[in-house]
């Protein structure tokens, strides 16, 4: 127990981190030693360069748009409350915390609205509020493959804007993104268990 | 009710003769063999033997035993599917009852009517017949149009339940029925450990045909479908170790631990053998449709081939059969799909679902015809206790299991999914069959009347009672919507983020195996199983197509397919505000449609 909490004593800040995000004690620390793991150079903060390195994510069809997620504003680096800020949108969401949740304090990280708005602003990269055409047919080229004429990927954009658009301005708002995402269970999908 | 009977009677009277004629004895049976040898028609010949022919041409005759066999396949089969006709023309029937109660019951009239006639016990229903050619169909069916997605996202919940949940319940019921056995007043107390230990591993299994046909009708929704189906799938692999390993220990004289171990290691050997076996012959089976351009004819043919194949192969090793087939059936479906002509895949849809629901009704058929009979022994307290442990031991294992897995999975299954997973374990011909291939000891009877009680009691009571049930509890149904492109998009795009975090945070889950396998796949797989140029159709184009297929079916059926925009017209037929087609893409779908099933007469409307 005791070389536990020398641990957490070494993340800068961990209290108000874990109030923020409600992380737990244990994955905040194996998130740190995530963390550590990933500076290379043991700089104190993160960078691009450092989150290309992961293998795998450089062959993930939304690999650049993940890590820009990390780098709000046009930032270079990410220190490792800006890391936690960003996973703890995954964390699963626990029945208990809304119970306890004084409504007055913003919302969890983790809860459902939020979680659709980080899904959003990988879409939406010029950060306007609403999904265009354009920025569908963005996504769509880099997940569906090559073998794909343009015409039939922009065919095919149109017709995701058209089934989710319902007010008729040809792109997609936040809210029926989200109308389209009702049937899906959010909490349970973007969800990740071990960030309990 | 009048429909129903008239089309039975003809078939009942079918039946009456073809049974009268073929099991009956002895003197009818010499009359018709003399004239059987001379054939049907043409002028007499006297025989060598001296026999009494008579001279003159024979205009009529009837040679029975020439067709015997087939004949009365094909009768039977009739009678399943008259009898599904005629509990469909009676429309509310089936929302009450399901068809496999109304199944077993006709059976039952027909196993009374051959019973009373003749005398004797009807014809059980032979065991090899059942596992070789009434079972496959069924499961290659269901393992085909398994929706893979949900299935792999609930496997372990799923293995859980099948593995472990079937361990437990076998024990269970095989260890408290031993001890109902041991009460002296209902004298039982000749029925050995091991036997009722038998007893309980073919007992405790979920049947999968049961489970598909009455969960067909109910519409749940469909992680909790998944779950019982799944189970009832994989709990076969269970199943064959267990009844194996007890018969083996029954001949045995004495038990040493290293049989125990022995048993367990056989069921890793059974499973992953069963999988491996699928999974070679699916692979086989998608290289072979790589190369049938040429002869689109046979493609649904090796389908078939290859999935029964598996099926036999494991079968020969005495690993899981159904296992095998499941697994050969959700590899090949990928590649075979993408291979194969928009007819062939019209084809082997069709057939299978006609050749599982014909094994399905005959199934159901043969076990109320094999209820009646000599079979039995009725010792009530037994046959009672065992339905109350199925039900206790079932319901207890579900509910300790669950707390396990909500422990360790954000998927929760909440109480009403496990009352509904516990209810609806139902038995089936599988336990059936097994019972009758128990070897001939002093109380097999006694376990026959205990089987065919169980299945009865689960089919029809729990299988009438579950819809008022999954009604009453407001179980979440499935939702009835059909899939739209963005719902698809959106499904790869969380893959696609999930996989992404998962990387970034350190942690090998369900999304980052997912994804090596994609990768697997993409890289190696589809290189040699897909013939050259349909490589890497993403779902999402293969989707659209289909949608698009559709939707210009749907518009030049409807009479017009318009050339140029116009807002309104005839698609208020969808709900989508789905603006119309322009040049290329009616050309593309045009060119579809030429190639299609559909020949349809193209009124193509120029507005200029």
């Amino acid at each position: 127990m005791g070389s536990r909490s020398s641990h957490a004593a070494r993340i800068p800040d961990v209290d108000s981190i874990r109030r923020e995000t409600g992380f737990s004690q244990a994955s905040l620390i194996r998130l740190y030693h995530r963390f550590q793991a990933l500076d290379r150079n043991e700089k104190g903060y993160l960078s691009r360069v450092d989150l290309q390195q992961i293998g795998a994510l450089a062959v993930n069809p939304l690999g650049d748009r993940i890590i820009d997620s990390f780098f709000p504003d046009g930032s270079l680096r990410v220190d490792f409350p800006g890391f936690v800020r960003v996973l703890a949108h995954f964390r699963p969401v626990d029945d208990e915390d809304n119970g306890n949740r004084d409504p007055k304090e913003p919302e969890p990280l983790n809860s459902r609205m939020n979680k659709l708005r980080f899904a959003f602003q990988l879409y939406d990269l010029d950060r306007d509020g609403k999904i265009s055409r354009h920025e569908m047919l963005q996504v769509l080229r880099l997940m569906v493959g090559v073998q794909v004429t343009e015409e039939q990927l922009e065919s095919i954009a149109d017709r995701t804007v058209q089934e989710a658009d319902e007010d008729g301005d040809g792109a997609v708002s936040f809210l029926e993104f989200a109308k389209s995402l009702e049937k899906m269970n959010i909490e349970q999908k973007m969800s990740i268990r071990i960030l309990k | 009710m009048a429909h129903r009977l008239g089309l039975l009677l003809p078939l009942l009277l079918g039946q009456l003769c073809s049974q009268l004629l073929g099991t009956s004895g002895d003197s009818m049976l010499h009359y018709w063999d003399l004239r059987a040898d001379n054939g049907s028609w043409g002028p007499k010949r006297t025989q060598d033997n001296g026999s009494e022919v008579s001279a003159h041409t024979l205009l009529f005759s009837l040679d029975y035993q020439h067709v015997q066999v087939p004949f009365e396949i094909t009768l039977w089969i009739m009678l399943a599917s008259l009898a599904k006709i005629g509990f469909h023309l009676y429309n509310k029937i089936p929302t009450v009852v399901p068809e496999s109660c109304l199944l077993i019951f006709v059976g039952l009239i027909m196993g009374g009517l051959i019973y009373s006639l003749n005398d004797k016990s009807p014809p059980v229903m032979n065991s090899d017949i059942f596992f070789l050619y009434l079972l496959p169909p069924i499961v290659l069916d269901a393992g085909y149009f398994m929706p893979s997605r949900p299935f792999f996202e609930n496997i372990g919940t799923i293995l859980l339940y099948a593995v472990v949940g079937t361990i437990w319940n076998a024990f269970g019921i095989g260890l408290s029925l031993h001890g109902i056995c041991q009460v002296k007043y209902f004298n039982l107390q000749d029925v050995p450990l091991l036997h009722n230990l038998w007893f309980g591993s073919l007992i405790a299994a979920v049947d999968p045909v049961a489970v598909l046909s009455v969960f067909e009708e109910i519409h749940v929704n469909e992680k909790l479908h998944i779950l019982v189906f799944g189970e009832s799938l994989l709990n076969d692999a269970v199943t064959v170790v267990l009844y194996k390993l007890f018969k083996s220990f029954c001949e045995m004289p004495s038990i040493k631990p290293l049989d125990i171990l022995a048993g367990i290691g056989k069921f890793f050997l059974v499973g992953i053998g069963g999988i491996f076996i699928g999974l070679l012959f699916g692979m086989v089976a998608a290289f072979t449709t790589r190369f049938t351009k040429t002869i689109r004819v046979i493609e649904p043919l090796f389908v078939f081939l290859y999935s029964y194949l598996s099926y036999l192969t494991a079968e020969m090793f005495h690993l899981s059969g159904i296992v095998a087939i499941i697994a050969c059936a959700m590899s090949m479906k990928r590649y075979v799909e993408a291979n194969i002509s928009q007819k062939s895949h019209t084809t082997i849809k069709y057939f299978m679902k006609m050749w599982s629901s014909v094994s399905d009704t005959l199934i159901f058929i043969f076990l109320g015809v094999s209820t009646i009979g000599n079979n039995h022994e009725w010792n009530w307290p037994y046959i009672c206790f065992t339905v109350i442990f199925c039900l206790f031991w079932r319901a207890l294992g579900v509910l300790v299991l669950t707390f396990f897995v909500n422990k360790c999975h954000v998927n929760t299954v909440t109480r009403k999914d496990q009352f509904i997973i516990a209810y609806g374990g139902l038995r089936g011909a599988i336990c059936f069959s097994l019972v009758f291939l128990l070897p001939e000891f002093s109380r097999k009877k006694l376990f026959i009347a205990a089987t065919t009680v169980v299945i009865l009691f689960t089919v029809i009571v729990q299988g009438m009672t579950i819809r008022p049930l999954v009604d009453l509890l407001d179980v979440t149904r499935r939702r009835e919507t059909s899939p739209t492109v963005s719902e698809q998009i959106l499904i790869r795009f969380f893959d696609h983020l999930l996989a992404g975090i998962e990387d970034i945070s350190g942690h090998w889950g369900q999304y980052y195996w997912k994804d090596k396998l994609e990768y697997f796949n993409s890289m190696y797989l589809q290189k040699i199983l897909l013939r050259e140029y349909d490589q890497s159709k993403s779902s999402i184009v293969l989707l659209y197509e289909k949608l698009e297929r559709k939707h210009a079916i749907e518009l030049a059926e409807a009479g017009q397919l318009i050339h140029t925009p116009s807002s309104t017209s005839l698609l208020k037929i969808h709900r989508q505000k789905v603006k119309p087609l322009d040049q290329d893409l009616m050309d593309n779908i045009q060119e579809i449609l030429t190639t299609n099933l559909y020949k349809i007469r193209r009124v193509v409307s120029f507005c200029s």
